[in-house]
């Protein structure tokens, strides 16, 4: 069901002229964390620009929480936007970079400066703040913009490609930040290329390629509807060449290959749930068997067969 | 104070610093004051009879029509309000006033205001810096009753009306293109080009223009040239049918009106398009 508070497009496209940015796109994203992933020229940009108001949609409509970007007084107090553009306005220290858009909401100067603050502190850039912006390394310019987006507590935030430049700390707080908001119920929709940091932060998925949206959802039930790939399942068990060669013989199993540290198999199989069931009869002749998990319901396995696998073809 | 207030303010003052302070401004102070120069060098090796004050009235008329109107303040002016919007999509930074909750129409309203307070503080500033320049070193008597029982001071206003005048007129051009064009330099050329040939248009074309106005304001006429080549001149001078002055402020006002609404509904389509992923 399409609720009220859901980030809508309905049927959006973008051409730049004759160029496309996006076609066609259907998205219904709900609150949580959304990562937007896929390879440059994908679309992941046009399709943020367009979410935020910064782009106009040649066909279609979008609409967050309800409100258009073409009422920018009360849209923009709902959205949050860190775009990955690293143009700051000229001469302006990081605290006045936050401090001159929060005037534009019309705050009151005590009510400005205080969230200006706890923004600034909330992404560990209060040491610097008096500093220009000018001057700040890629990592702290990343922070700064993310401080600017967090600022006026926006319901819905977009980050594009919010990790680039990051040390590993910085990093991991930024993450913790980003699941802190995603659990505080604001829609959190961001970018990213890192693909095992979009499996440790993302509640869902939308994969892009080629202006289009290839897939959506939640990681595991993206890879269970990818049907021409067989599953991979990693089993941990005492005697994996043992159980390789009971394994041969099922019509199910594509695939048995020891893992390389040896105390494992991995299996590729086209129907997970009959495999599960003649693992459990295997394991009642003689084999040990300490774990079975999924092998390729991550990002990363998604990514190679709907994306990978695509651009390899053309 | 009401929200579109507090938007107006917080846009003007973040633009005011940047015009003001900006490195890459300084050629506008330079443009601005160019004509001092010659009008200190006047001061310092000229000829300060008493009876040259009216012949130093013509020349500054000359000066302000031919330099400072058409050259001076109209570069200044693309300078300063083409780089309020245009200039902000090439340093990538226009999408931060994009991303606030302001109307476009307020967004372009504020940054005209902003160009128009540093445009008319830096021109009009010029202008009096000049006629320091032009006219102090005459004896305090007849400066002071040049200034006040004479028409010096009324002079004086005017010249500096006609500058307010047209940082407003070309200020609100240059913005429209800005807002409009992704390279205002080539509307901003034609235009120049339409300016300065306006003494050659038909009459009802030359209204068509921001010069034909602002000549109109202007206190002082230029002597014809005497020479054979200066029928061109002339024409570029004189006009048949100049408008009286108070037409002129209202038209020029108005017209500046409208081409600065017609930016702020044209800003409504504006789009980043700096680049795409």
């Amino acid at each position: 069901m399409i609720a009220h508070e859901d980030i809508q497009l309905e049927n959006v496209s973008k051409f730049y002229g004759e160029v496309l940015g996006v076609n066609k796109v259907h998205l219904n994203i709900p609150p949580g964390i959304t990562s937007l992933v896929g390879p440059n020229g994908s679309g992941k940009t046009t399709l943020m620009n367009l979410i935020a108001g910064l782009l106009q949609p040649t066909r279609g409509k979008i609409s967050v929480c309800g409100l258009s970007p073409h009422d920018p007084e009360n849209f923009f107090r709902l959205v949050g936007y860190a775009t990955q553009y690293d143009g700051f306005p000229r001469g302006l220290t990081g605290w006045e970079f936050v401090h001159c858009y929060l005037r534009l909401f019309g705050f009151s100067k005590i009510e400005t400066e205080r969230l200006a603050w706890e923004a600034i502190e909330r992404v560990g850039l209060k040491e610097a703040a008096e500093r220009r912006i000018a001057g700040y390394s890629k990592g702290m310019r990343q922070r700064i913009k993310l401080a600017q987006a967090i600022a006026h507590r926006p319901k819905v935030l977009i980050l594009d490609e919010p990790l680039n430049g990051l040390d590993p700390l910085a990093r991991a707080e930024t993450i913790a930040l980003f699941r802190e908001l995603g659990n505080e119920g604001s829609h959190v929709v961001i970018s990213s290329h890192i693909l095992h940091e979009v499996d440790l932060i993302s509640d869902q998925v939308v994969m892009m390629s080629q202006g289009y949206v290839v897939a959506e959802g939640q990681i595991r039930g993206v890879r269970d509807e990818i049907s021409d790939q067989p599953m991979q399942v990693l089993i941990r068990c005492d005697k994996p060449e043992h159980l390789a060669s009971q394994l041969f013989h099922h019509e199910q199993v594509v695939e048995a290959r020891v893992h390389a540290d040896r105390a494992g198999l991995i299996v590729r199989t086209r129907s997970a749930d009959s495999f599960y069931r003649l693992l459990n009869k295997i394991a009642l002749n003689g084999v040990t068997i300490e774990s079975v998990a999924p092998a390729d319901d991550d990002a990363q396995s998604v990514y190679e067969y709907l994306i990978g696998t695509e651009e390899s073809t053309k | 104070m009401n929200l579109w207030k507090r938007q107006l303010l917080a846009i003007i003052r973040i633009d005011l610093a940047r015009t003001f302070f900006s490195k890459r401004g300084i050629w506008i102070y330079l443009l601005a004051l160019a004509p001092a120069i010659p009008m200190f060098g006047h001061w310092i090796f000229g000829n300060t009879e008493n009876e040259q004050l009216g012949g130093d009235a013509q020349i500054f008329a000359g000066i302000f029509q031919f330099f400072y109107l058409r050259i001076a303040i109209f570069f200044g002016c693309v300078g300063i309000f083409m780089n309020l919007i245009r200039g902000e999509m090439l340093d990538k930074s226009l999408h931060f006033y994009l991303l606030g909750p302001v109307r476009r129409e307020v967004l372009v309203a504020g940054k005209f205001l902003s160009g128009l307070i540093a445009s008319i503080t830096i021109f009009c500033g010029a202008v009096l810096v000049q006629w320091v320049g032009m006219f102090a070193h005459y004896s305090p008597d007849l400066l002071a009753s040049y200034m006040f029982s004479g028409p010096g001071m009324s002079h004086l206003i005017s010249y500096l009306l006609a500058a307010a005048l047209a940082c407003i007129g070309y200020g609100s051009v240059f913005l429209w293109a800005g807002v409009r064009y992704k390279n205002p330099l080539i509307p901003a050329a034609m235009i120049l080009v339409w300016e300065g040939a306006n003494g050659l248009l038909p009459a009802m074309l030359k209204k068509i223009s921001i010069i034909y106005w602002l000549k109109s304001v202007c206190p002082v006429s230029i002597p014809a040239p005497k020479n054979n080549d200066g029928e061109i001149l002339s024409l570029l001078i004189f006009d048949i049918d100049p408008a009286p002055a108070m037409v002129a402020v209202v038209n020029l006002l108005l017209l500046a009106a409208f081409v600065t609404v017609w930016a702020g509904i044209r800003a409504r389509r504006l789009e980043i398009g700096y680049g795409t992923d």
